[in-house]
C-alpha cells in the first residue's frame, strides 16, 4: 500500500504519464526512451547469448552432435547481428539518452519525438530478422559480414535480413543525429566543448561515425538484396562486376562499426576511472584528441579485414601502416587511464573493477589486433580462431564490460537504489574469470590452426575447446546473474537508498541532482558552475 | 509576440506517430520481402504499408507544422531541427557515395583486373580469353546481352539545364520570401516543381528509350546495374523533393512562413540543392566520362 502511494506521489510530482502506452510507446522523455534501450539491449544480449551458448555446446567436442552445419553457420551469423545491432549499439544509445541531457545541462534530447522512434523501429527490426529462423533455408547463414556470393545463396532470409537492417540503419542514423543535436545545440550556458564530460565528447564522434557509414551499409546491402533479386551484377565476376567490391563497401562500414562500438566505452571509462581513482582524467584534452584521431583513422584502414583476399601489394602495405597509427590515439588512452589512477586514492567498488578489467583485457584485444595488422602474418591467422579471439576480447571484455561497469556506475541515479556491492562483485570476479577462461584459449586454437565458422574441428583442438566451452557457459550463468542483480535493484530488494552524489568522488552535473533522476531535469536551463565539473579547461 | 510560452525549450509530451510509422516500415519491409520471395502473390501488405507510412507523414508533420505556426518553436529548437537536416543531408551524401564508390571501383579496378591488367593476366586467359576490360562493359560473360549508352547530349543535357536552372527558380523563390513578396514567392515555387516534372518526365522517357531501343537494362551487367542504381536512386530523390516543395508551395499559399522565420521552406531548398549536386555528379561521371 505504501508502495502505491510513493508511486501516485512520485507521478504527480514529477508528470509522468499515466499508462503503459503513453508512458512508454508514448514517450519522448530521454530517460524512458534511455530505459527502453537499456532493457531491450539486455533482451537481446541474452538472445544472442542464448545462440552462442548452442555454438559453445557444440563445440564442446569434436564432430557433431547437436545442430547441422548449415543452422550452426545461422547461428554464428545471428548471434553477431544480434550482438552487434540488438545489445551492443541500443546499450550505448541508452546511455546516450540518459546522461548526454544530464551531463550537459539540457532539458531533453533535441528532437524528442524522433527519439521515440529510433528506439520503436528496434523491436521490429529484430522480430522481422529473428523470424527468418523459422522460414524455408532459416536464418542468413553466411555471417554477419554478409559475402556475397555465399549470402545470395541462401533462402527466403536475404530480403528480411536486409530490410531489416535498412531500418537499424535509419534507427541508428535519426539516434546520432539527435545526439549530434543535442551535444551541439543543447548545451547549459556554461558548458563549452571542454567542459563537457569525456562520454559525452566520445558520443558526439560516435555518432558521426554512424551518420557517415551506416548509409554506406544500407548501400551495400541494398546492391545485394537487387543482385538477388533484379539481375544486376554487381558482385559477379561474368557481369563485370566483383564480389571484393561488397568487402570493401561492407568494411568501409565495418570498421568504424566497430569504432562505433568502442569510442562510447573509451567514455564510460573515462568516467568511472577518474571518480574511484578521485582525481581528476589525466590528459582530458588529448583523450579528445586522441578520440578524433581513432575516428579519423578508422576510415583509411578498412581493408586490413581483406588481406587475404588479393589486392595489390601497395593496398596491403598502406592499410597495415595505417592500421599501426591506430596504436598511437589507443595508446594515449590506456596511458592517460592508467596516469589517472596513478597515486590516485583508489578504491575497488564493482564499475571500478570493471573499468580496471576493461583495461587491461581491451588491452590484450588491442594487442592481438597488432599482430592481425600484420598483413603477411594475418595470411597465417586470418579466419582462425584467433580473429574470433581477438574481435571478443574488445568486444565483451571492451564494449560488453564497460557497458556493464557503466550500469553499475549509473544504475544508482537511475533508480535511486544502491546495488548490492557484495552480488555486483561476484558477478565481477565470475564474469572476468570465466570470460578468460572462454576466450584466451581461443587464441591458441587459432594459432594452431582451427578455422572460424565451424561446427565440428579436427581431434587436436578438442581440449581447449572444452575449456572455451566451460567458459562461455559459465559466463553466460554469470550474466544472468546480472540481470537478477539489476532486477533486485530496480525493485529495491536488498538494497539502500542511493544518495544524490552516490559515489564520494563523483564529478559532473548528474551527481547535483536527486536519485533517482526526477523525470523532468533542467527545464529552465542548467545552472552550470564549474565546481560542478569534472574537466575545467583553462584555454 | 505570441500567445505562448516560447522561452522554454519545447518538449513536446507525447508523441503517437512514430509507433504508427513502425508498423508501416514493418509492413512496407514484410510485404515487399513477401512479395520479392513470391510468399505471396500480391504486393498488397507493402502498399498498405506505403500508405501507413503516408498517414504517418501527414499526421507527424500537421503536428509539427501545427506547433510552428502557433509559435511554440523558440530559436533553440529552430537550431535543433536545421542541425537534423544538416546531418540528414549528409547521410544522403554518404549513400550516394557508397554507390559512387562502386561505380568508381569496377571502372578503375575490377573491370581492367578481369581484363588481364595487373596481377590479373591469368584469370583473364584462363576464364575470360579474349575480354578486354574496357568500360563501358557488360562484363566477360556479356551479360544481359549487346547494349548500347544513352547519349549525354541529347536528354541528359537537357535535364541537366532543367534542374540547374530549378535551383536558380528555387533560390529566387527564396529570396522573394525573404523580401516578403508572397505572391512571387508561390510563382516561383510553381515554376521550380514544373522543372523538377519535366526532369522526371524526361528522366522515364530515357528509361524507356534505354530498355526498347538501346537494350539497355538494369540486367546489362555491371554498367546496367551502376547506370540504373544511380539514376534510378536520385530519379526518388528528385521524387521525393518535388513532393516536399508542393508541400511547401500549398503552405506558402496557406499564408505559411516568416520572411525571418521558414525553416520549413529552406530544409527543402536546401534538399533540392543536394539533389541537383548529385546529377552534376551523376551528369559526369556516369553520361560523360
Amino acid at each position: 500500500m505504501s508502495h502505491a502511494d510513493t508511486h501516485s506521489h512520485d507521478y504527480d510530482h514529477d508528470h509522468k504519464p499515466k499508462g503503459f502506452v503513453k508512458r512508454w510507446l508514448m514517450t519522448t522523455n530521454h530517460k524512458d526512451i534511455g530505459t527502453l534501450y537499456l532493457i531491450f539491449s539486455l533482451a537481446m544480449f541474452i538472445f544472442g547469448g542464448a545462440l552462442a551458448m548452442i555454438i559453445r555446446l557444440e563445440l564442446f567436442q569434436p564432430g557433431l552432435q547437436f545442430v547441422q552445419p548449415d543452422f550452426f553457420n545461422q547461428l554464428t551469423t545471428m548471434h553477431a547481428l544480434i550482438m552487434v545491432f540488438g545489445a551492443v549499439m541500443p546499450a550505448f544509445v541508452g546511455f546516450a539518452n540518459w546522461m548526454i541531457p544530464i551531463m550537459i545541462g539540457a532539458p531533453d534530447m533535441a528532437l524528442p519525438r524522433m527519439n521515440n522512434w529510433s528506439f520503436w523501429i528496434l523491436p521490429f527490426a529484430f522480430t522481422m530478422l529473428a523470424s527468418t529462423f523459422l522460414m524455408d533455408g532459416g536464418a542468413p547463414a553466411a555471417g554477419w559480414t554478409l559475402y556475397p556470393p555465399l549470402v545470395l545463396q541462401g533462402g527466403h532470409n536475404l530480403a528480411f535480413a536486409v530490410f531489416a537492417i535498412h531500418m537499424l540503419g535509419i534507427s541508428s542514423i535519426m539516434g546520432a543525429i539527435n545526439v549530434i543535436a543535442t551535444i551541439m545545440n543543447m548545451r547549459a550556458p556554461n558548458m563549452g566543448y571542454l567542459k563537457m564530460p569525456l562520454f559525452v565528447w566520445t558520443w558526439l564522434i560516435t555518432a558521426f561515425l554512424l551518420i557517415a557509414v551506416m548509409p554506406v551499409f544500407a548501400g551495400a546491402v541494398t546492391m545485394l538484396l537487387t543482385d538477388h533479386y533484379f539481375g544486376t551484377s554487381f558482385f559477379d565476376a561474368a557481369g563485370g562486376g566483383d564480389p571484393v567490391l561488397f568487402q570493401h563497401i561492407f568494411w568501409f562500414f565495418g570498421h568504424p562499426e566497430v569504432y562505433i562500438m568502442i569510442l562510447p566505452s573509451f567514455g564510460i571509462i573515462s568516467e568511472i576511472i577518474p571518480t574511484f581513482a578521485r582525481k581528476p582524467l589525466f590528459g582530458y584534452v588529448s583523450m579528445v584528441y586522441a578520440t578524433a584521431g581513432i575516428a579519423f583513422l578508422s576510415f583509411i584502414v578498412w581493408a586490413h579485414h581483406m588481406f587475404s583476399v588479393g589486392m595489390p601489394l601497395g593496398g596491403e602495405l598502406f592499410f597495415m601502416y595505417a592500421t599501426f597509427l591506430i596504436s598511437i590515439p589507443t595508446g594515449v588512452k590506456v596511458f592517460n587511464w592508467v596516469s589517472t589512477m596513478w597515486k590516485g586514492a583508489m578504491t575497488f567498488e564493482t564499475p571500478m573493477l570493471f573499468a580496471i578489467a576493461f583495461i587491461i583485457l581491451f588491452t590484450i584485444g588491442g594487442f592481438s589486433g597488432l599482430m592481425l595488422a600484420i598483413a603477411p602474418a594475418d595470411f597465417q591467422y586470418h579466419d582462425t580462431y584467433f580473429v574470433v579471439a581477438h574481435f571478443h576480447y574488445v568486444l565483451v571484455t571492451g564494449a560488453v564490460f564497460a557497458i556493464v561497469g557503466g550500469v553499475y556506475y549509473w544504475i544508482p541515479k537511475w533508480t535511486g537504489n544502491m546495488y548490492s556491492e557484495r552480488l555486483g562483485k561476484i558477478h565481477f570476479w565470475w564474469s572476468t574469470i570465466s570470460v578468460n577462461v572462454l576466450f584466451f584459449p581461443q587464441h591458441f586454437l587459432g594459432l594452431a590452426g582451427m578455422p572460424r565458422r565451424i561446427p565440428d574441428y579436427s581431434t587436436q583442438f578438442a581440449e581447449f575447446n572444452m575449456w572455451s566451452s566451460i567458459g562461455g557457459f559459465a559466463f553466460g550463468l554469470a550474466q544472468i546473474f546480472f540481470c537478477i542483480i539489476v532486477w533486485r535493484t530496480i525493485k529495491g530488494k536488498g538494497t539502500t537508498k542511493a544518495t544524490s552524489r552516490v559515489w564520494e568522488g563523483a564529478k559532473g552535473l548528474e551527481w547535483f541532482i536527486p536519485s533517482p533522476a526526477p523525470h523532468h531535469t533542467f527545464q529552465d536551463g542548467a545552472p552550470v558552475n564549474d565546481g560542478h565539473l569534472a574537466h575545467v579547461s583553462s584555454h | 509576440m505570441s500567445n505562448t510560452n516560447n522561452n522554454q525549450y519545447y518538449v513536446p509530451q507525447l508523441a503517437k506517430w512514430p509507433i504508427v510509422g513502425s508498423i508501416g516500415m514493418t509492413l512496407t519491409a514484410v510485404g515487399a520481402a513477401t512479395y520479392m520471395n513470391n510468399q505471396l502473390d500480391s504486393p498488397i501488405v507493402m502498399y498498405l504499408g506505403f500508405a501507413t507510412l503516408i498517414f504517418m507523414m501527414f499526421g507527424w508533420f500537421g503536428e509539427v507544422i501545427k506547433e510552428s505556426e502557433s509559435n511554440m518553436y523558440n530559436p533553440q529548437v529552430d537550431a535543433s531541427f536545421r542541425m537534423g537536416m544538416v546531418w540528414f543531408i549528409f547521410s544522403e551524401v554518404m549513400f550516394f557515395a557508397g554507390f559512387f564508390g562502386a561505380l568508381w571501383y569496377v571502372r578503375n579496378m575490377t573491370v581492367p583486373w578481369l581484363g588481364g591488367e595487373g596481377t590479373g593476366v591469368f584469370t583473364n586467359a584462363e576464364l575470360w580469353p579474349g575480354y578486354e576490360g574496357v568500360w563501358p562493359t557488360n562484363g566477360p560473360g556479356n551479360i544481359g546481352g549487346k547494349f548500347e549508352l544513352v547519349d549525354p547530349f541529347h536528354l541528359p543535357l537537357i535535364n541537366t539545364v532543367l534542374l540547374m536552372t530549378s535551383s536558380i527558380t528555387l533560390t529566387i523563390a527564396h529570396h522573394a520570401l525573404v523580401d516578403g513578396a508572397r505572391k512571387k514567392v508561390i510563382g516561383w515555387l510553381i515554376a521550380t516543381v514544373v522543372l523538377g516534372a519535366i526532369f522526371l518526365f524526361f528522366q522515364v522517357e530515357e528509361y524507356i528509350e534505354a530498355y526498347q531501343h538501346l537494350d539497355l537494362t538494369l540486367k546489362s551487367g555491371i554498367y546496367g546495374s551502376t547506370f540504373f542504381m544511380l539514376t534510378g536512386f536520385h530519379g526518388m530523390h528528385v521524387t521525393l523533393g518535388a513532393i516536399m516543395l508542393t508541400v511547401i508551395t500549398v503552405r506558402m499559399i496557406r499564408g505559411h512562413f516568416k520572411p525571418e522565420s521558414h525553416f520549413g521552406f529552406e530544409a527543402v531548398a536546401w534538399y533540392w540543392h543536394f539533389v541537383d549536386v548529385v546529377w552534376l555528379g551523376l551528369f559526369i561521371f556516369v553520361y560523360i566520362i
